[in-house]
């Protein structure tokens, strides 16, 4: 399979402190990867790069089939181009109703001038449904996202991600405050959008990696200290250390 | 306006799915109706034409106002410079109001002459008479197209427009937001009101534009019927300037850019280009700025550089936030309400309040009563006056127990948010 995304060598410091200490990591499109690892080894901040938030000091990140580098470019773009991200903290338009939510994140020109003239077509009125019948929340349409629980709103913004239709899907802690029938369902959905795009998973749970059934990478001190299937590196002697072990 | 988005598309009109954009517009006309109906110029003469004014300087501050909640209200950029803009299109049209008018006098008065009088000649007329109390007698460069109507309604929107889009380019590209935007707002209205105040400044110094009331040609008809021509003309506006208003933020558009008051970073994930939402709004409320402005100064009868302080954006803030931001008949409220009731206060008609040795008169402590509102609203009613219309709707909101709405600071609280 073709390499959709690639980290080389990227390392970060922020006051002096690496969070991020040449890290190199790839995925294949169609992939489903869980990335694991213990508090403060460098997961979100590797999101964070290769979404734009965070600029590395050195190092590459390349993209797609002709493998734009992303490190000059801006979040809006990086997202344009197929990055989708679901941030560790549900972060949906409070403000908004589920279905304003989720049509603001349907693909669409993102220009000033094309929202203005838009106006949503029955098509994309089905699309909205239809993504929110995924999410379970077919009867909530109507609601603002603010009176969701905390469950909903980390679907929610599943959702809007699939909306976004990314070629790359980066998922921080999606089972954080969940119940366990929703992580159930939380696999679910993101092993079947894995079926068609590339998708990270970072999760603290075990079982719920267990779950995704897929390779592990494990991050530790900002860089990679294990990879592959969940019983390999389950086994691994430095991972039981710092990371199993407690 | 929450499930716009979602709701079934429709043949019928615009203000027709909207009932609050048809209640105003309906309340807007009738009131029109009724001041017509009662003015001196063209009906029974039941309120003075200085009222009439009022009154129509008064539209033209909610058109201000309604700018003001789209750009802040709406958008969350706390702009402290709209009344800049505003002032810009007051400056634009008092130029040529003050030209023509000028010029019809010096041709009149060289018409008396033997030989008839060279193009030089008038226009060195002209000048004289309008830049002499600067001491110059020249037309500053700035000047170039006063002559021109249509050039200097052109200018009415295209300063303010262009400006905003420059400022706007410089301040959200290296993304300033937040209190630091808001400074940077004041000091470029500081900036400006410095500059007019100069002599050389090419714009007649503190002495500002002045005789804008009388429009040239129009030297005979009495201030009762052109009182009553702005009134329509600010009416028209305002009528106009909300439903654009209305149309930009009921669909995808108002979706994104609440979105981005809440919370701008997520927008940027979400792959909207944040920066050209921001500018766009910006300069779209800067140009309906100048535009209110330009409407507003020919029925005040003169501008001066003391009207671009930098306190005059801050009233306008006031004016938004009493009024509920984040809904646009709220901004109108609180610019009609506050406005008129600042010039009763300040006009010398409200009586004394006697507190025992301490007489408060009005004149003096309307601003200190202003303040303690404005504190009050933000505290204890921070939906504002438009927030008696929730009580009354007994709109439902999320109990989201206090928390802000995004991780940016001047993102709106619970409280706050509406629509
Ligand atoms: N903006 C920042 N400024 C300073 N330090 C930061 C910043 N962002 C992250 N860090 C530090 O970098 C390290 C890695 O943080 P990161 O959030 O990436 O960890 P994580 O693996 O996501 O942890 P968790 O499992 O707790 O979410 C931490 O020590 C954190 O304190
Ligand atoms: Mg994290």
């Amino acid at each position: 399979m073709n390499t959709l995304l690639e980290v080389s060598g990227v390392s970060v410091s922020f006051d002096g402190f690496k969070a991020i200490n040449n890290l190199s990591f790839q995925i294949a499109e169609h992939e489903l990867r869980a990335v694991i690892g213990p508090n403060g080894a460098g997961k979100t901040t590797f999101m964070d790069i290769i979404t734009g938030k965070t600029r590395p000091d050195e190092g590459r990140v390349s993209y797609g089939d002709k493998s734009v580098s992303l490190l000059s470019l801006s979040e809006s773009r990086i997202a344009q181009l197929g990055v989708g991200r679901k941030f560790q903290r549900p972060t949906v338009f409070e403000d908004q109703s589920v279905g304003d939510n989720l049509m603001m994140s349907l693909k669409k020109e993102r220009g000033p001038f094309a929202v203005l003239v838009f106006r949503p077509s029955d098509k994309d009125r089905a699309r909205v449904a239809e993504l929110a019948e995924e999410i379970g929340l077919s009867g909530a349409l109507d609601r603002k996202a603010g009176e969701l629980s905390h469950g909903q709103k980390q679907w929610l913004e599943i959702g809007m991600l699939l909306a976004q239709e990314p070629r790359l899907l980066l998922v921080d802690e999606p089972a954080a405050g969940m119940t366990p029938a929703e992580r159930e369902h939380t696999t679910d959905l993101l092993k079947a959008a894995a079926k068609t795009r590339a998708v990270v998973v970072v999760e603290h749970d075990m079982e719920f990696v267990r779950r995704l059934d897929c390779k592990v990478t494990v991050l530790h001190e900002g860089s990679v200290l294990a990879e592959g299937s969940i019983d390999h590196v389950t086994r691994n002697e430095e991972v039981i250390e710092v990371y199993l072990g407690r | 306006m929450t499930d716009a988005v979602l709701s079934q598309p429709s043949r019928s009109p615009f203000a027709m799915r909207h009932p609050s954009v048809l209640v105003f517009l309906v309340v807007l006309g009738l009131f029109t109706v009724a001041i017509t109906v009662l003015s001196e110029g063209f009906g029974l003469g039941m309120i003075s034409t200085s009222f009439v004014k009022t009154l129509g300087k008064t539209l033209c501050l909610c058109l201000v106002a309604l700018a003001m909640d789209l750009v802040w209200g709406y958008c969350g950029i706390l702009s402290l410079g709209h009344m800049a803009f505003f002032g810009i299109g007051g400056y634009a049209i008092g130029m040529w109001l003050m030209y023509e008018r000028t010029r019809l006098i010096v041709v009149d008065s060289l018409a008396a002459a033997e030989l008839p009088p060279t193009v030089q000649e008038i226009s060195d007329g002209i000048a004289t008479q309008i830049f002499g109390v600067v001491g110059a007698s020249e037309f500053p460069p700035i000047w170039a197209v006063a002559h021109s109507l249509p050039l200097q309604l052109a200018a009415v929107v295209l300063v303010p427009g262009l400006l905003a889009l420059i400022f706007g380019w410089l301040a959200f590209r290296s993304r300033v937001t937040g209190v630091y935007l808001s400074i940077l707002t004041q000091a470029m209205t500081l900036a400006l009101s410095l500059y007019l105040f100069q002599n050389d400044s090419g714009l007649r110094g503190n002495n500002g534009l002045s005789g804008l009331q009388n429009l040239p040609g129009l030297d005979d008809l009495p201030q009762s019927i052109v009182s009553v021509w702005f009134f329509w003309a600010s009416a028209l506006a305002l009528g106009a300037g909300y439903l654009f208003c209305a149309w930009l933020v009921s669909g995808k558009f108002g979706s994104v850019i609440r979105a981005i008051r809440d919370d701008e970073a997520r927008v940027r994930f979400l792959g909207y280009p944040v920066e050209g939402f921001k500018l766009l709004v910006f300069s779209v409320t800067a140009i309906i700025a100048g535009i209110a402005g330009a409407l507003y100064y020919p029925q005040a009868g003169i501008i001066n550089p003391a009207e671009i302080a930098p306190i005059a954006s801050i009233y306008l803030a006031v004016w938004v936030a009493i009024g509920g931001r984040g809904r646009l008949y709220g901004a109108v409220i609180g610019a009609a309400f506050v406005s008129l009731l600042s010039t009763w206060f300040t006009g010398g008609q409200a009586p004394d309040l006697v507190l025992g040795p301490l007489v408060v008169q009005w004149v003096d402590w309307w601003t200190v009563l202003l303040g303690l509102s404005f504190v009050a609203v933000t505290l204890f009613a921070p939906k504002g006056i438009g927030g008696l219309f929730d009580l009354i709707a007994d709109r439902r909101s999320p109990n989201r127990h206090g928390a802000a709405l995004g991780p940016d600071p001047g993102a709106l609280r619970e409280r706050e948010a509406s629509e």
